[in-house]
């Protein structure tokens, strides 16, 4: 499902770990119960991915979306990740990721619920140079893996 | 006295941390991170073949004005035994992103504009610059004002940077556009990170290869009495973030310097103009 934000194409990607949308399920119950269900997850996607912040997210092309993290959990990425936060993050964002005057959180429901490891990536690697976010393509993947890895553990 | 001591002070208490390439010549894609002000010392040792023993420098600063528009301002000097020590002169140069995302090759547009003198820095090498730019003593007299133009690509994969410029320059004395190139290769020695702090983890450390040369000018284009350089260069980030950086080199021809070592500290400055405001208030 395609929806439109700020003049550009988003995936919603209603299904993802949504085991309730599983055709099964979905014959079980009726499509006339389900639609309505769709209708609030999109609005509900989309008035978050039209916050400030939060407009990326219809940039992601599906398949960077659907990328998953190697080492999603994994306690020793994220002590890495707090580092690698340390060098090049927490100057913009803050110490704890509270945001600053200038530059969005990293505990928001849009980084923490609706974007995917994936996003992330996608967003780290090609940065919102429009909005101030510069290109971290210079960190190796996997350390960008890392990174994601430390950022979510603060949910 | 203590306005240098103070300010010293004040650099070592500042948050610095770099994740720089290893490069000396060569410019990769990778713009200075908005509001950030890098303060780099590159350096280079030569002694060509009838000419003096020398060491060229530069003090650089460099600002990120937005994600896709870095500026930088160089103060070079250089010194020659048995002549002399000069400032031989400064540039002001500024590098432009058109593409506002990642692509397999990114482009940046390099503008520069100098003016020097008996430059021995040797931070690109165009036309015919080579053995003979070293027999005449130090002149600062003779000052050249140059608009360079480059074209850098630059591309990122799997931890891998590979970088390319293309160099036109014009003496607006106007002697005919020169031209040269540079190219580079470099990754980490490792690709993640470590989960505890370390001085010398392999991630800290960055190795690759440099080569550049001049391609002659407009009325001689080719590798004709041009001189070529190669070598392996490697960096290393200590954990307060400094990045101290060598290079040995190597002339590729008899128009080149036999040898060439090069190497540069820097530091990086987080937020540099936020310091003052959180000072202000």
């Amino acid at each position: 499902m395609r929806h439109s934000i700020d003049g550009h194409s988003i995936e919603a990607h209603p299904t993802d770990g949504c085991p309730i949308f599983a055709a099964p399920f979905a014959a079980k119950v009726g499509f006339h119960k389900i639609v309505p269900l769709f209708l609030v997850l999109t609005l509900s996607l989309t008035a978050a991915a039209s916050l400030p912040d939060g407009s990326w997210l219809g940039k992601v092309p599906p398949d960077e979306h659907q990328k998953t993290n190697p080492y999603s959990g994994q306690p020793d990425a994220i002590a890495a990740g707090r580092r690698i936060y340390a060098d090049h993050c927490r100057k913009c964002h803050g110490e704890n990721a509270e945001g600053t005057k200038k530059r969005p959180p990293l505990r928001s429901d849009i980084v923490q619920q609706i974007a995917t490891d994936g996003d992330l990536h996608w967003l780290l690697v090609n940065g919102y140079m429009k909005k101030g976010m510069p290109s971290w393509s210079k960190l190796p993947d996997p350390q960008l893996w890392q990174l994601i890895t430390y950022i979510k553990s603060l949910r | 006295m203590i306005r240098r001591l103070l300010f010293l002070i004040l650099l070592s208490a500042l948050p610095l941390h770099a994740q720089e390439r290893p490069y000396f010549v060569t410019y990769s894609q990778e713009m200075e991170e908005p509001g950030n002000l890098e303060i780099e010392s590159f350096n280079v040792v030569g002694n060509p073949p009838g000419g003096n023993l020398f060491l060229g420098s530069n003090l650089e600063f460099e600002y990120g004005v937005k994600t896709w528009w870095t500026s930088e301002f160089y103060l070079d000097g250089q010194s020659t035994q048995h002549e002399s020590t000069i400032f031989s002169g400064f540039r002001w140069e500024n590098r432009f992103r058109p593409l506002l995302s990642e692509h397999v090759i990114n482009p940046v547009i390099y503008i520069e504009y100098e003016d020097i003198s008996s430059d021995k820095a040797l931070r690109e090498i165009v036309g015919h610059d080579g053995l003979p730019d070293f027999a005449g003593r130090n002149n600062r007299g003779d000052v050249k004002r140059e608009m360079e133009l480059k074209l850098i690509l630059g591309s990122n994969f799997k931890g891998w940077n590979l970088s390319e410029n293309i160099i036109a320059e014009k003496n607006l004395g106007g002697d005919p556009w020169e031209f040269g190139y540079a190219w580079a290769a470099s990754r980490p020695l490792a690709l993640a990170a470590k989960a505890q702090d370390c001085t010398f983890c392999p991630e800290k450390f960055q190795a690759g290869l440099e080569m550049y040369g001049g391609l002659g000018d407009r009325s001689s284009f080719g590798l004709h009495n041009t001189s070529h350089y190669v070598g392996p260069t490697i960096n290393w980030t200590a954990p307060n973030g400094t990045t101290l950086s060598f290079s040995p080199q190597f002339g590729l021809n008899d128009y080149s310097i036999p040898r060439l070592y090069r190497f540069g500290v820097s530091y990086e400055i987080e937020q540099f103009l936020g310091i003052f405001r959180r000072e202000a208030k």
